[in-house]
Protein backbone atom coordinates (compact mmCIF):
# COMPACT_ATOMS: atom_id res chain seq x y z
CA UNK A 1 0.00 0.00 0.00
CA UNK A 2 2.89 2.41 0.70
CA UNK A 3 3.99 2.07 -2.92
CA UNK A 4 0.54 2.92 -4.23
CA UNK A 5 0.32 5.83 -1.81
CA UNK A 6 3.55 7.20 -3.34
CA UNK A 7 2.09 6.90 -6.83
CA UNK A 8 -1.23 8.72 -6.29
CA UNK A 9 -1.28 12.42 -7.12
CA UNK A 10 -3.16 13.49 -3.96
CA UNK A 11 -2.09 11.16 -1.11
CA UNK A 12 -3.94 13.19 1.55
CA UNK A 13 -7.22 12.75 -0.35
CA UNK A 14 -6.50 9.05 -0.84
CA UNK A 15 -5.79 8.49 2.89
CA UNK A 16 -8.90 10.41 3.88
CA UNK A 17 -11.01 8.45 1.39
CA UNK A 18 -9.72 5.10 2.73
CA UNK A 19 -10.49 6.14 6.31
CA UNK A 20 -13.91 7.47 5.42
CA UNK A 21 -14.90 4.28 3.60
CA UNK A 22 -13.72 2.17 6.55
CA UNK A 23 -15.91 4.18 8.93
CA UNK A 24 -18.85 5.04 6.69
CA UNK A 25 -19.12 2.49 3.85
CA UNK A 26 -22.03 4.33 2.17
CA UNK A 27 -19.64 7.20 1.38
CA UNK A 28 -17.87 5.09 -1.27
CA UNK A 29 -20.60 5.98 -3.81
CA UNK A 30 -19.50 9.63 -3.78
CA UNK A 31 -15.75 8.88 -3.64
CA UNK A 32 -15.32 6.08 -6.18
CA UNK A 33 -16.09 8.24 -9.27
CA UNK A 34 -13.63 10.95 -8.12
CA UNK A 35 -10.63 8.59 -7.90
CA UNK A 36 -9.21 9.13 -11.41
CA UNK A 37 -9.33 12.90 -10.96
CA UNK A 38 -7.79 12.86 -7.46
CA UNK A 39 -5.28 10.01 -7.78
CA UNK A 40 -4.26 10.22 -11.46
CA UNK A 41 -4.56 7.86 -14.42
CA UNK A 42 -0.87 7.09 -15.00
CA UNK A 43 0.32 3.52 -15.59
CA UNK A 44 1.30 1.63 -12.44
CA UNK A 45 2.67 -1.91 -12.56
CA UNK A 46 2.01 -4.27 -15.44
CA UNK A 47 -1.33 -3.60 -17.10
CA UNK A 48 -2.60 -1.49 -14.21
CA UNK A 49 -3.14 2.23 -13.77
CA UNK A 50 -2.95 4.22 -10.54
CA UNK A 51 -6.72 4.85 -10.52
CA UNK A 52 -7.46 1.12 -10.99
CA UNK A 53 -5.27 0.27 -8.02
CA UNK A 54 -6.63 3.09 -5.86
CA UNK A 55 -10.22 2.01 -6.56
CA UNK A 56 -9.40 -1.59 -5.70
CA UNK A 57 -7.86 -0.30 -2.43
CA UNK A 58 -11.10 1.57 -1.62
CA UNK A 59 -13.14 -1.57 -2.29
CA UNK A 60 -10.95 -3.73 -0.08
CA UNK A 61 -11.31 -1.11 2.69
CA UNK A 62 -15.11 -1.61 2.79
CA UNK A 63 -16.12 -3.04 6.19
CA UNK A 64 -19.12 -4.85 4.65
CA UNK A 65 -19.87 -8.56 4.40
CA UNK A 66 -22.22 -10.94 2.66
CA UNK A 67 -25.21 -9.42 0.88
CA UNK A 68 -24.34 -5.87 1.93
CA UNK A 69 -20.96 -6.16 0.24
CA UNK A 70 -22.46 -7.75 -2.89
CA UNK A 71 -25.08 -4.96 -3.09
CA UNK A 72 -22.55 -2.12 -2.78
CA UNK A 73 -20.12 -3.67 -5.29
CA UNK A 74 -23.04 -4.23 -7.69
CA UNK A 75 -24.17 -0.59 -7.31
CA UNK A 76 -20.65 0.73 -7.92
CA UNK A 77 -20.51 -1.29 -11.11
CA UNK A 78 -24.03 -0.27 -12.17
CA UNK A 79 -23.37 3.45 -11.73
CA UNK A 80 -19.74 3.33 -12.85
CA UNK A 81 -18.26 4.64 -16.07
CA UNK A 82 -15.92 2.33 -17.99
CA UNK A 83 -12.92 3.06 -15.72
CA UNK A 84 -14.99 2.48 -12.57
CA UNK A 85 -16.47 -0.74 -13.96
CA UNK A 86 -13.05 -2.02 -14.90
CA UNK A 87 -11.75 -1.41 -11.38
CA UNK A 88 -14.74 -3.24 -9.86
CA UNK A 89 -14.09 -6.23 -12.15
CA UNK A 90 -10.44 -6.26 -11.20
CA UNK A 91 -11.30 -6.20 -7.50
CA UNK A 92 -13.85 -9.04 -7.52
CA UNK A 93 -11.30 -11.76 -6.85
CA UNK A 94 -9.95 -9.89 -3.79
CA UNK A 95 -13.30 -9.46 -2.10
CA UNK A 96 -15.25 -12.04 -0.11
CA UNK A 97 -18.20 -12.21 -2.49
CA UNK A 98 -18.63 -15.90 -3.18
CA UNK A 99 -20.31 -16.08 -6.58
CA UNK A 100 -22.61 -13.13 -5.69
CA UNK A 101 -21.18 -10.82 -8.38
CA UNK A 102 -20.97 -13.24 -11.29
CA UNK A 103 -23.75 -11.28 -13.03
CA UNK A 104 -21.36 -8.29 -13.29
CA UNK A 105 -18.88 -10.48 -15.15
CA UNK A 106 -21.59 -11.63 -17.52
CA UNK A 107 -22.65 -8.01 -18.12
CA UNK A 108 -19.08 -6.96 -18.90
CA UNK A 109 -18.69 -9.79 -21.40
CA UNK A 110 -21.84 -8.62 -23.22
CA UNK A 111 -20.34 -5.15 -23.85
CA UNK A 112 -18.31 -4.19 -26.89
CA UNK A 113 -15.67 -2.54 -24.71
CA UNK A 114 -12.38 -4.49 -24.87
CA UNK A 115 -11.23 -3.01 -21.51
CA UNK A 116 -14.25 -4.51 -19.76
CA UNK A 117 -14.24 -7.83 -21.57
CA UNK A 118 -10.56 -8.26 -20.68
CA UNK A 119 -11.07 -7.30 -17.03
CA UNK A 120 -14.00 -9.70 -16.76
CA UNK A 121 -11.81 -12.70 -17.58
CA UNK A 122 -9.60 -12.47 -14.48
CA UNK A 123 -9.58 -15.09 -11.69
CA UNK A 124 -13.19 -14.31 -10.65
CA UNK A 125 -14.38 -15.72 -14.01
CA UNK A 126 -14.00 -19.17 -12.42
CA UNK A 127 -17.60 -18.59 -11.23
CA UNK A 128 -18.86 -18.49 -14.82
CA UNK A 129 -20.36 -21.69 -16.14
CA UNK A 130 -18.28 -23.40 -18.81
CA UNK A 131 -20.55 -22.50 -21.74
CA UNK A 132 -20.49 -18.76 -20.95
CA UNK A 133 -16.75 -18.87 -20.29
CA UNK A 134 -16.01 -20.52 -23.68
CA UNK A 135 -18.15 -17.90 -25.44
CA UNK A 136 -16.16 -15.20 -23.68
CA UNK A 137 -12.85 -16.69 -24.81
CA UNK A 138 -14.14 -16.84 -28.37
CA UNK A 139 -15.31 -13.23 -28.10
CA UNK A 140 -11.75 -12.22 -27.17
CA UNK A 141 -10.56 -13.78 -30.43
CA UNK A 142 -13.24 -11.83 -32.34
CA UNK A 143 -12.32 -8.58 -30.60
CA UNK A 144 -8.54 -9.07 -30.98
CA UNK A 145 -8.12 -9.09 -27.21
CA UNK A 146 -4.91 -11.00 -26.33
CA UNK A 147 -5.77 -14.36 -24.78
CA UNK A 148 -3.18 -13.67 -22.09
CA UNK A 149 -5.95 -11.74 -20.26
CA UNK A 150 -7.85 -15.00 -19.67
CA UNK A 151 -6.92 -16.31 -16.23
CA UNK A 152 -6.28 -20.06 -16.09
CA UNK A 153 -6.81 -20.48 -19.83
CA UNK A 154 -4.67 -23.57 -20.37
CA UNK A 155 -6.20 -25.39 -17.37
CA UNK A 156 -9.80 -24.65 -18.30
CA UNK A 157 -9.66 -24.92 -22.09
CA UNK A 158 -11.38 -28.16 -23.10
CA UNK A 159 -12.43 -30.22 -26.09
CA UNK A 160 -15.54 -28.09 -26.62
CA UNK A 161 -13.49 -24.89 -26.80
CA UNK A 162 -11.18 -26.68 -29.21
CA UNK A 163 -14.17 -27.53 -31.42
CA UNK A 164 -15.37 -23.91 -31.36
CA UNK A 165 -11.93 -22.51 -32.21
CA UNK A 166 -11.48 -25.04 -35.01
CA UNK A 167 -14.84 -23.96 -36.45
CA UNK A 168 -13.81 -20.32 -36.35
CA UNK A 169 -10.46 -21.14 -38.00
CA UNK A 170 -12.32 -22.97 -40.77
CA UNK A 171 -14.65 -20.01 -41.40
CA UNK A 172 -11.74 -17.59 -41.42
CA UNK A 173 -9.78 -19.74 -43.88
CA UNK A 174 -12.81 -19.95 -46.14
CA UNK A 175 -13.15 -16.16 -46.05
CA UNK A 176 -9.44 -15.65 -46.75
CA UNK A 177 -8.88 -14.18 -43.31
CA UNK A 178 -6.45 -15.18 -40.59
CA UNK A 179 -6.74 -16.07 -36.90
CA UNK A 180 -4.74 -14.19 -34.24
CA UNK A 181 -1.48 -16.01 -33.51
CA UNK A 182 -2.38 -16.70 -29.86
CA UNK A 183 -5.66 -18.36 -30.91
CA UNK A 184 -3.81 -20.55 -33.40
CA UNK A 185 -1.30 -21.51 -30.70
CA UNK A 186 -4.12 -22.40 -28.30
CA UNK A 187 -5.87 -24.50 -30.92
CA UNK A 188 -2.66 -26.38 -31.67
CA UNK A 189 -2.03 -27.04 -27.98
CA UNK A 190 -5.49 -28.50 -27.36
CA UNK B 1 -16.41 33.57 -32.45
CA UNK B 2 -15.93 30.84 -29.84
CA UNK B 3 -19.12 29.80 -28.10
CA UNK B 4 -19.82 27.91 -24.86
CA UNK B 5 -23.54 27.09 -24.61
CA UNK B 6 -24.15 26.96 -20.85
CA UNK B 7 -27.57 25.28 -21.13
CA UNK B 8 -28.63 22.96 -23.93
CA UNK B 9 -30.36 19.55 -23.98
CA UNK B 10 -28.39 17.64 -26.58
CA UNK B 11 -30.05 14.30 -25.82
CA UNK B 12 -33.07 15.78 -27.62
CA UNK B 13 -31.03 16.88 -30.64
CA UNK B 14 -29.57 15.09 -33.64
CA UNK B 15 -25.96 14.43 -34.53
CA UNK B 16 -26.47 16.89 -37.40
CA UNK B 17 -27.06 19.59 -34.78
CA UNK B 18 -23.66 18.85 -33.24
CA UNK B 19 -22.18 19.29 -36.70
CA UNK B 20 -23.96 22.63 -37.30
CA UNK B 21 -23.04 23.88 -33.84
CA UNK B 22 -19.36 23.05 -34.35
CA UNK B 23 -19.44 24.89 -37.68
CA UNK B 24 -21.01 27.91 -35.89
CA UNK B 25 -18.18 28.06 -33.33
CA UNK B 26 -19.65 26.09 -30.41
CA UNK B 27 -16.66 24.43 -28.73
CA UNK B 28 -18.13 23.53 -25.33
CA UNK B 29 -21.50 23.13 -23.66
CA UNK B 30 -23.28 22.11 -20.48
CA UNK B 31 -26.30 19.82 -20.67
CA UNK B 32 -28.46 20.04 -17.54
CA UNK B 33 -30.69 17.12 -16.59
CA UNK B 34 -34.36 17.90 -17.26
CA UNK B 35 -37.77 16.52 -18.13
CA UNK B 36 -38.01 14.21 -21.16
CA UNK B 37 -41.35 15.53 -22.40
CA UNK B 38 -42.95 12.31 -21.21
CA UNK B 39 -43.00 11.21 -17.56
CA UNK B 40 -40.43 8.80 -16.20
CA UNK B 41 -42.04 6.05 -14.19
CA UNK B 42 -39.03 4.62 -12.36
CA UNK B 43 -35.62 5.52 -11.00
CA UNK B 44 -34.10 3.26 -13.63
CA UNK B 45 -35.13 5.50 -16.50
CA UNK B 46 -33.57 8.41 -14.60
CA UNK B 47 -30.25 6.72 -14.07
CA UNK B 48 -30.10 5.49 -17.66
CA UNK B 49 -30.57 9.13 -18.68
CA UNK B 50 -27.79 10.29 -16.34
CA UNK B 51 -25.56 7.59 -17.81
CA UNK B 52 -26.07 9.05 -21.27
CA UNK B 53 -25.25 12.54 -19.95
CA UNK B 54 -21.90 11.33 -18.62
CA UNK B 55 -21.20 8.75 -21.33
CA UNK B 56 -22.85 8.69 -24.73
CA UNK B 57 -23.46 12.45 -25.19
CA UNK B 58 -19.86 13.48 -24.36
CA UNK B 59 -18.74 10.89 -26.90
CA UNK B 60 -21.16 12.15 -29.57
CA UNK B 61 -20.03 15.74 -28.94
CA UNK B 62 -16.37 14.77 -29.14
CA UNK B 63 -16.88 13.59 -32.73
CA UNK B 64 -17.20 17.26 -33.65
CA UNK B 65 -14.53 18.62 -31.31
CA UNK B 66 -17.15 19.87 -28.85
CA UNK B 67 -16.47 19.39 -25.13
CA UNK B 68 -19.61 18.17 -23.35
CA UNK B 69 -20.19 18.62 -19.61
CA UNK B 70 -23.42 18.17 -17.70
CA UNK B 71 -25.40 19.15 -14.63
CA UNK B 72 -27.22 16.45 -12.66
CA UNK B 73 -30.43 16.83 -10.65
CA UNK B 74 -34.04 15.81 -10.18
CA UNK B 75 -35.96 18.43 -12.18
CA UNK B 76 -38.71 20.54 -10.53
CA UNK B 77 -41.63 19.02 -12.43
CA UNK B 78 -40.71 15.44 -11.50
CA UNK B 79 -39.91 16.44 -7.92
CA UNK B 80 -43.69 16.09 -7.49
CA UNK B 81 -43.67 12.40 -8.49
CA UNK B 82 -42.83 9.99 -5.63
CA UNK B 83 -41.54 7.45 -8.17
CA UNK B 84 -38.93 9.97 -9.35
CA UNK B 85 -37.99 11.35 -5.93
CA UNK B 86 -36.35 7.98 -5.24
CA UNK B 87 -33.49 9.16 -7.44
CA UNK B 88 -32.32 11.65 -4.78
CA UNK B 89 -30.18 9.13 -2.82
CA UNK B 90 -28.45 8.12 -6.07
CA UNK B 91 -27.42 11.67 -7.06
CA UNK B 92 -24.11 11.67 -5.11
CA UNK B 93 -22.85 8.80 -7.28
CA UNK B 94 -23.19 11.09 -10.29
CA UNK B 95 -22.23 14.44 -8.76
CA UNK B 96 -18.74 13.06 -8.09
CA UNK B 97 -18.14 12.19 -11.75
CA UNK B 98 -15.59 14.06 -13.84
CA UNK B 99 -17.94 15.63 -16.42
CA UNK B 100 -20.49 16.85 -13.88
CA UNK B 101 -19.88 20.57 -13.33
CA UNK B 102 -23.10 21.64 -11.57
CA UNK B 103 -26.27 20.57 -9.81
CA UNK B 104 -29.20 21.33 -12.13
CA UNK B 105 -31.77 22.08 -13.30
CA UNK B 106 -33.28 22.62 -9.87
CA UNK B 107 -35.93 25.18 -8.85
CA UNK B 108 -39.66 25.54 -9.16
CA UNK B 109 -42.26 24.41 -11.64
CA UNK B 110 -45.61 24.76 -9.80
CA UNK B 111 -44.20 25.86 -6.41
CA UNK B 112 -45.56 22.89 -4.44
CA UNK B 113 -44.37 21.80 -0.97
CA UNK B 114 -42.66 18.79 -2.63
CA UNK B 115 -40.74 21.16 -4.89
CA UNK B 116 -39.72 23.26 -1.86
CA UNK B 117 -38.24 20.21 -0.19
CA UNK B 118 -36.43 18.83 -3.24
CA UNK B 119 -35.06 22.25 -4.23
CA UNK B 120 -33.59 22.84 -0.75
CA UNK B 121 -32.17 19.30 -0.57
CA UNK B 122 -30.42 19.71 -3.91
CA UNK B 123 -28.93 23.09 -3.02
CA UNK B 124 -27.52 21.36 0.07
CA UNK B 125 -26.01 18.72 -2.24
CA UNK B 126 -24.41 21.49 -4.31
CA UNK B 127 -22.77 22.87 -1.16
CA UNK B 128 -21.71 19.39 -0.02
CA UNK B 129 -20.21 18.43 -3.39
CA UNK B 130 -18.66 21.85 -3.93
CA UNK B 131 -20.58 22.44 -7.17
CA UNK B 132 -22.36 25.47 -8.64
CA UNK B 133 -26.14 25.25 -9.09
CA UNK B 134 -28.25 25.89 -12.19
CA UNK B 135 -31.67 27.15 -11.12
CA UNK B 136 -34.64 27.09 -13.49
CA UNK B 137 -37.34 29.74 -12.97
CA UNK B 138 -40.97 28.78 -13.63
CA UNK B 139 -42.83 29.68 -16.80
CA UNK B 140 -46.10 30.40 -14.96
CA UNK B 141 -46.27 33.05 -12.22
CA UNK B 142 -42.67 33.91 -13.12
CA UNK B 143 -42.17 37.02 -10.99
CA UNK B 144 -43.45 35.38 -7.81
CA UNK B 145 -41.52 32.21 -8.70
CA UNK B 146 -38.28 34.14 -9.14
CA UNK B 147 -38.71 35.96 -5.82
CA UNK B 148 -39.34 32.71 -4.01
CA UNK B 149 -36.36 31.11 -5.80
CA UNK B 150 -34.06 33.86 -4.55
CA UNK B 151 -35.37 33.40 -0.97
CA UNK B 152 -34.61 29.67 -1.06
CA UNK B 153 -31.14 30.31 -2.49
CA UNK B 154 -30.46 32.77 0.34
CA UNK B 155 -31.69 30.39 3.03
CA UNK B 156 -29.58 27.51 1.67
CA UNK B 157 -26.32 29.27 2.51
CA UNK B 158 -24.84 28.59 -0.95
CA UNK B 159 -22.57 31.39 -2.10
CA UNK B 160 -24.66 33.48 -4.58
CA UNK B 161 -21.75 33.63 -7.04
CA UNK B 162 -22.11 29.86 -7.42
CA UNK B 163 -25.75 30.09 -8.54
CA UNK B 164 -27.19 30.93 -11.95
CA UNK B 165 -30.86 31.88 -12.02
CA UNK B 166 -31.97 30.94 -15.52
CA UNK B 167 -34.72 31.71 -18.07
CA UNK B 168 -34.85 35.39 -17.01
CA UNK B 169 -36.47 38.18 -19.01
CA UNK B 170 -37.00 41.96 -18.84
CA UNK B 171 -39.37 41.55 -15.88
CA UNK B 172 -37.28 39.21 -13.73
CA UNK B 173 -33.70 40.40 -14.38
CA UNK B 174 -34.28 43.33 -12.03
CA UNK B 175 -34.97 40.90 -9.18
CA UNK B 176 -31.71 39.02 -9.72
CA UNK B 177 -29.37 41.94 -10.51
CA UNK B 178 -27.61 42.95 -7.33
CA UNK B 179 -28.10 39.61 -5.51
CA UNK B 180 -24.65 38.33 -6.54
CA UNK B 181 -26.26 35.43 -8.43
CA UNK B 182 -25.51 34.94 -12.13
CA UNK B 183 -28.28 35.76 -14.60
CA UNK B 184 -29.13 33.23 -17.33
CA UNK B 185 -31.13 33.96 -20.48
CA UNK B 186 -32.58 31.37 -22.84
CA UNK B 187 -32.90 32.63 -26.39
CA UNK B 188 -35.82 30.98 -28.13
CA UNK B 189 -37.32 31.40 -31.62
CA UNK B 190 -40.74 32.57 -30.30
CA UNK B 191 -41.03 32.52 -26.53
CA UNK B 192 -38.59 33.46 -23.74
CA UNK B 193 -35.96 35.87 -25.16
CA UNK B 194 -34.92 36.97 -28.67
CA UNK B 195 -31.42 38.17 -29.74
CA UNK B 196 -32.46 41.87 -30.03
CA UNK B 197 -34.16 41.82 -26.61
CA UNK B 198 -31.06 40.16 -25.15
CA UNK B 199 -28.84 42.89 -26.56
CA UNK B 200 -31.06 45.53 -24.94
CA UNK B 201 -30.71 43.81 -21.56
CA UNK B 202 -26.90 43.62 -21.92
CA UNK B 203 -26.89 47.36 -22.68
CA UNK B 204 -28.87 48.11 -19.56
CA UNK B 205 -27.35 45.64 -17.05
CA UNK B 206 -23.80 45.19 -18.39
CA UNK B 207 -21.88 42.01 -19.20
CA UNK B 208 -20.82 40.77 -15.76
CA UNK B 209 -22.34 37.51 -14.49
CA UNK B 210 -24.48 37.24 -17.63
CA UNK B 211 -24.97 33.85 -19.32
CA UNK B 212 -26.68 33.42 -22.69
CA UNK B 213 -27.93 29.97 -23.72
CA UNK B 214 -30.06 28.35 -26.41
CA UNK B 215 -31.75 25.93 -23.95
CA UNK B 216 -32.47 23.96 -27.12
CA UNK B 217 -34.44 20.79 -26.42
CA UNK B 218 -37.20 18.72 -28.04
CA UNK B 219 -39.45 21.79 -28.37
CA UNK B 220 -39.28 24.49 -31.03
CA UNK B 221 -35.80 25.81 -30.35
CA UNK B 222 -32.56 26.55 -32.16
CA UNK B 223 -29.05 25.63 -30.99
CA UNK B 224 -27.56 28.44 -33.10
CA UNK B 225 -29.33 31.29 -31.26
CA UNK B 226 -26.19 31.80 -29.17
CA UNK B 227 -24.38 32.65 -32.40
CA UNK B 228 -27.26 34.91 -33.51
CA UNK B 229 -27.05 36.76 -30.19
CA UNK B 230 -23.30 37.29 -30.66
CA UNK B 231 -23.97 38.62 -34.16
CA UNK B 232 -26.71 40.92 -32.82
CA UNK B 233 -24.28 42.21 -30.17
CA UNK B 234 -21.70 43.06 -32.85
CA UNK B 235 -24.34 44.76 -35.02
CA UNK B 236 -25.37 46.85 -32.02
CA UNK B 237 -21.80 48.09 -31.48
CA UNK B 238 -20.45 45.67 -28.87
CA UNK B 239 -16.83 44.58 -29.52
CA UNK B 240 -15.50 41.11 -30.36
CA UNK B 241 -14.07 41.04 -26.85
CA UNK B 242 -17.50 41.79 -25.34
CA UNK B 243 -18.98 38.91 -27.30
CA UNK B 244 -16.16 36.61 -26.18
CA UNK B 245 -16.82 37.56 -22.56
CA UNK B 246 -20.53 36.78 -22.73
CA UNK B 247 -20.38 33.70 -24.94
CA UNK B 248 -17.16 32.12 -23.71
CA UNK B 249 -15.36 33.59 -20.69
CA UNK B 250 -18.48 34.00 -18.51
CA UNK B 251 -19.60 30.38 -18.75
CA UNK B 252 -16.00 29.20 -18.32
CA UNK B 253 -15.77 31.30 -15.14
CA UNK B 254 -19.12 30.13 -13.78
CA UNK B 255 -18.71 26.38 -14.37
CA UNK B 256 -14.98 26.60 -13.68
CA UNK B 257 -15.97 26.98 -10.03
CA UNK B 258 -16.63 23.23 -10.02
CA UNK B 259 -12.90 22.61 -10.46
CA UNK B 260 -13.94 20.00 -13.06
CA UNK B 261 -14.27 22.01 -16.25
CA UNK B 262 -11.86 20.42 -18.70
CA UNK B 263 -11.34 22.26 -21.98
CA UNK B 264 -8.00 20.61 -22.75
CA UNK B 265 -9.49 18.04 -25.09
CA UNK B 266 -11.53 20.43 -27.25
CA UNK B 267 -10.97 19.30 -30.84
CA UNK B 268 -9.83 15.76 -30.02
CA UNK B 269 -11.92 12.89 -31.37
CA UNK B 270 -12.52 9.50 -29.69
CA UNK B 271 -12.93 6.71 -32.27
CA UNK B 272 -15.60 4.78 -30.35
CA UNK B 273 -17.68 4.79 -27.17
CA UNK B 274 -17.54 1.41 -25.42
CA UNK B 275 -16.98 -0.12 -28.82
CA UNK B 276 -19.81 1.73 -30.61
CA UNK B 277 -19.40 4.51 -33.18
CA UNK B 278 -22.01 6.97 -34.46
CA UNK B 279 -20.99 6.49 -38.07
CA UNK B 280 -23.08 3.42 -38.67
CA UNK B 281 -26.04 4.67 -36.60
CA UNK B 282 -28.54 2.46 -34.82
CA UNK B 283 -25.89 -0.14 -33.94
ZN1 LIG C 1 -33.47 23.45 -19.67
Amino acid sequence: MTELRDAVSDPAWFDAALNRVAEEPGAIGGLFPAVSRRCGRAPWRAGWTVDDAARVALLTALPLRGKELVDEVTALYRYGDAAEKRAVLRALDRLDLGDGCVELVRDAIRTNDPRLVAAALGPYARHLDDAYWRQAVLKCVFMDIPLSVVDGLSERADAELRRMLAGLAEERTAAGRTMPADAVALLEAL
Amino acid sequence: MRIFDPHIHMSSRTTDDYERMAAAGVRALVEPAFWLGQPRTSVGSYTDYFDSLVGWEPFRASQFGIRHHCAIALNPKEANDPRCREVLPVLPRYLAKDGVVAVGEVGYDSMTPEEDEVFAAQLALAVGYDLPALVHTPHRDKRRGTERTLDVVKESGIEPGRVVVDHLNEVTIGLVAGTGCWAGFSIYPDTKMSPPRMVAILREYGLDRMLVNSAADWGRSDPLLTLRTGQAMLAAGFTEDDVDKVLWRNPVEFYGQSGKLDLSTVDSVEPTFEGNSILRGGG
